[in-house]
This record gives C-alpha cells, structure tokens and sequence, in this order.
C-alpha cells in the first residue's frame, strides 16, 4: 500500500504550522473580538450609568421632589413613586388579563381558528413598537377625556403599560400551562374533578413558575418604558396626585432633565438612569432565580 | 358521603357495551363492541398494540372527552345509564368510575393532599384524617408513607406513586376502577405488589385493567377479552374489534377463536 500522505504527519504533537491549525486560531480570535464587541455596549452602558448615576445616591435622592430649574439639590422621590404607582397599575389589568388569556389558549380553546387568530396576533402585538401603544391611549382615553374630564393621567399611563405587558403575560401562561404533562390533568380529571377545578387546583399550581417568570420580566420591562407614558401619563413636578392625574415617572423624568440645560436636572437624570437600572436588574436576577428555584 | 360496599352478586353486570364504536376524526379505531362488564370482579383486556383496548378502556369513564376529535357511537350504558346520554354529566361519570393510568402520575403535592384533593372537591364531609389513612392501607401503602404524609408524592418510587395513585382513586370510593397497564412502568416486585392489591380490591370495587403481559391478566383477572385489529377495506389502517370475551381461563385454555388461541399461545402474527 502506497502512502500519499506527507511523513510528517506520523508526528502526533500540535503543529502549529499547519494551514488547518493557523486557520483556526485566526477564526477563534476573529470570533473572540466580535463577541468583545458585542457585549461592549452592555458593559460600557452598565458601567458609564454606574459612573455617572451610582456617585449621586443619598437618601435624600429618595426622599425629595426635583428642584425647580434653577435651583440644586433635590431627588426622584416623586418618580420613584410613580413609576411603581404606573407599573402597580398595569400589572393589576395586564396580569389578570393575560394570565385568563392563556389560560384559554391552553385549556380551554380546541385549536380552531378563534385561537389561532388570537396567537397570531398576541406574537404580533409583542413586536408592536411600545409609541403605538402610547399613542393608542392617547387617542383613546387621554385626548377623549374619558377619566373624569382629565387628560393626561397616571391610570392612562398604566393602561399604555399593560398593553405592552399584556402579549409576553399570555404567552407564557400559554407556554407555561402546555408544559404541564398530560397525564397530571387527566390524574385531576380522573377522579372527578371539573375543568375549573383541574385548572385551578392542579395545571395553574404546576405551571406557576414560568408564569411567574414571564409576568416578573414584563414587569421589569414596562417599568423601564419610556415611549408610552409621555404623551399618556405626562409628567408632574409634584408628589402623586391620585390615579387620575398626570404623575411623574423614572423614565420620563430620564427623557426631560437629560436634555434641560440645567447641571442638577442632567445630575438627577443620571441618578434617576442607575435607580431604574438597578430596579430592571434585580428584576431579572429574581426572574432566574425563580426558573432555577423551579428546575430543582 | 356515605361508605358505598358494593355487595352485588357476581352475574351482575356493571358496565355493558353496546354495539359500540369509537372514531379519532374520520378515522375508526375500534367496531361494533359487544360486552357487558362483571360487576366485582377483575376483567382484563388484552390485545395487540393498536387494537383499541385502551380506546375502549377510556371511553369506560368518558376520559376520551379530552381527546379532541374522538367520537362515540353506540351506548354504553353503567347504572341503568347511559353514560353517552346528553343529560349525563362526565364529571359524575369519573366520579363514580375511577382511573388510575400508565404513568404514575401523582400531583405535585404532599401525599396526603394527593389522597384528600379528590374527596374535596366531591364535597367529603368527613374525617379527612381517617380517610387517607384508610385509603393508603387500602393500597397497600401506609406503611410506607405514614411518617411522611407531608412529603411531596413526587419523592416516592414509581411503585410506590403508582400505589399512591391508586389510594387517591379508591379515596373518592367509586364503584369501577379503571387501570391503563397500571405496571408497564414498573419492575417485577412492584408489579407483583399491585396484583396483589387488585386481588384486595376486587372485594370492594369493580375493575378493569388494560394490559400487554397475558400471565398478568392470567395473575390477576376473571374475565379475559380478547381485541385485535384487522385491515378493512376502504378504511385508513387498522381497525380494532373485540375477538373474544369469556372467563380467563376459557380465553386462555381453550379459546373459541383461532386468533384467540394464536396470541395467548404467542404464535401470532
């Protein structure tokens, strides 16, 4: 038998002089430097909003309402406040709502076209740029009035929310209960036990984490939702005012004291960026923790 | 709820099949069953894979409800009922006719909780410490749970659930269990384990069992039935029917049918 091979490859040591081994160095280090980039925006974002937010943390920040321009000194007290009072708002409609959603996707419709047609357009209300969500309670509730004469209100910024909130709740009620087996239904359905009940007492029960998970992490990202509370739930320099006036938020007060020509606005808008992200941070690690806290 | 002892006499009839034939959609999955189902006693049906003895065991206690598509023609009739009636509420049905199923399926829940959930919601008025003691003992099983009631179903062997799951369908005390190969799941001793809690139950409750391993149905039961499938024309695949029903040790021994006498003797095919 006649070898074509070259002699040097009885040698069983790396050779790095090698067209195959020289190749791929290259494409591992290529790979290396766009994965770099990739994750640079995250880091240097994190990074610049901790520079730039975490110096300004006092308990005063909490504490206090922003200073009229012109003035220094001052906190967020008043969005912090209404950016939960917002969020509190929307989950109230969006969990309820969504989690009846999916609940009927997943037990109750038979897959005819009803059903479909509800998925289709749940996937297509998520990809739904968050402004049209604003500018869909704007005209529906801010410009008609509908709130007891108010226009602008914290209660239409939480309805703006809970739209946007409302398509990642159903779909992962709806892809939390599929995941429940077959066979723990039947169990329920066994021995005797009603629809309402099997789903209430036995799929719902089991299917609670992901659940769980899917409604923490549209919390967090209704919290950080810029677009559709400024045209709906405006902004107020003060201290809450009930549901049915304009309120302050995190985000929109980001929005206007980053561009005021003003240093302690610009100082709190920074401040204000770290408190939200932090909040959006914890919210996701409570998100894992609650999947791995769900695969043990 | 008052303790339901069924003392009928063993020509009873408990379930009667009549002239009943089961569809997924268009397609036709078992024939014109004739049977009428013994009361207190253990009836097995055996049969080929794809014969429609699991179809037939799940249209028993309406349990094909749930399967989208599936239809029924014929009437099965339990407690002068028809149990396909229009009137007929299927929640009552299963009340009344138990399952317990292939895969051990225990909620995730404590043990106790798994015995108690079905007698809460039929509205159990009684000791419901007592009861699940008394159905654990009745499957064979308290003495192996009884210092851990609290501990997750899910904690126990595959044995152990499958007996747990058979205490949490006789704690609703129903008059028929149904059991889906109950110990296909298992090994040899937890099998033999629930043969011998079927003996038990027999005194108690009417059951039958669907089943692929003949000497089990030999082990454990009084009546044998015996379904194949066969190819029609026309139709999409195979359709099942019942071949024979007689006492076990007629199916077994001497078989009327050439089929009958092939499969038990492990010449078919």
């Amino acid at each position: 038998m006649t070898t074509t091979f070259p002699a040097s490859s009885k040698s069983l040591h790396f050779n790095p002089s090698l067209k195959r081994n020289r190749l791929d160095q290259f494409l591992t280090g290529l790979a290396g430097v766009f994965s770099t980039i990739a994750v640079l925006p995250l880091i240097l974002v994190l990074l610049y909003v901790l520079i730039q937010g975490g110096r300004l943390i006092s308990i005063g920040l909490f504490t206090q309402l922003p200073p009229a321009p012109g003035l220094d000194g001052g906190g967020i007290g008043n969005a912090l406040i209404g950016t939960v009072v917002v969020t509190l708002i929307a989950s109230m409609i969006a969990i309820p709502v969504g989690v009846g959603g999916g609940v009927y996707l997943a037990e109750y419709s038979s897959g005819g076209w009803f059903a479909q047609f509800i998925r289709v357009g749940n996937d297509i209300l998520a990809g739904v740029p968050s402004i049209i969500a604003g500018i869909f309670v704007y005209g529906a509730i801010v410009a008609t009035r509908v709130f007891f004469g108010q226009s602008y209100t914290a209660a239409a910024g939480g309805l703006a929310l809970a739209v946007l909130m409302l398509p990642t709740v159903i779909k992962t009620t709806d892809e939390g209960l599929k995941l429940v087996p077959r066979e723990l239904t039947w169990g329920a359905i066994g021995v005797g036990a009603s629809k309402f009940v099997t789903v209430t007492r036995i799929t719902l029960p089991s299917a609670f984490t992901p659940i769980a998970t899917g409604v923490v992490l549209a919390i967090a990202r209704a919290a950080g939702e810029t677009a559709p509370l400024i045209f709906t739930a405006l902004f107020s320099p003060f201290w809450p005012e009930g549901l049915f006036n304009p309120i302050a938020t995190m985000s929109v007060l980001i929005f206007n004291f980053a561009i005021m020509p003003f240093e302690p606005q610009n100082e709190l808008a920074w401040a204000a960026s770290f408190v939200l992200v932090v909040m959006i941070l914890a919210a996701n690690l409570f998100a894992r923790w609650l999947r791995r806290f769900a695969s043990k | 709820m008052t303790s339901t002892t069924q003392a009928t006499p063993a020509t009873n009839t408990c379930l009667a099949l009549e002239n009943v034939s089961i569809s997924y959609g268009s397609f036709e999955a078992v024939r014109n069953v004739h049977m009428d189902i013994p009361a207190g006693k253990v009836t097995a049906f055996i049969g080929p894979s794809g014969c429609g003895k699991s179809t037939v065991l799940r249209a028993l206690n309406r349990m094909n409800d749930l399967i989208e598509g599936c239809s029924l023609k014929g009437r099965v009739v339990f407690d002068a009922q028809n149990i396909y009636a229009k009137e007929v509420d299927p929640v009552e049905v299963r009340r009344r006719i138990g399952m317990v199923f292939q895969k051990p399926n225990p909620f995730p829940k404590s043990i106790y909780e798994n015995i108690a959930f079905g007698a809460r919601i039929n509205g159990y008025k009684g000791d419901m410490d007592e009861l699940v003691e008394r159905s654990l003992r009745k499957a064979f099983i308290w003495d192996e749970t009884k210092d851990k009631l609290k501990e997750s179903g899910n904690a126990l062997s595959g044995g152990q659930q499958q007996r747990l799951c058979i205490a949490r369908a006789i704690a609703v005390e129903p008059e028929v269990i149904l059991m889906d190969e109950p110990c296909s799941a298992l090994d040899p001793i937890s099998t033999l384990k629930i043969e011998e809690l079927m003996h038990e139950l027999k005194k108690t409750f009417s059951i039958v069992i669907v089943t692929h391993n003949m000497q089990q149905a030999v082990r454990v039961s009084d009546q044998t039935a015996f379904f194949n499938a066969e190819a029609v024309e026309g139709g999409s695949g195979k359709v099942g029917y019942l071949v024979e029903f007689n006492e076990t040790e007629r199916i077994f021994n001497a078989p009327v049918q050439q089929a009958t006498q092939d499969y038990v003797t492990g010449r078919f095919g």
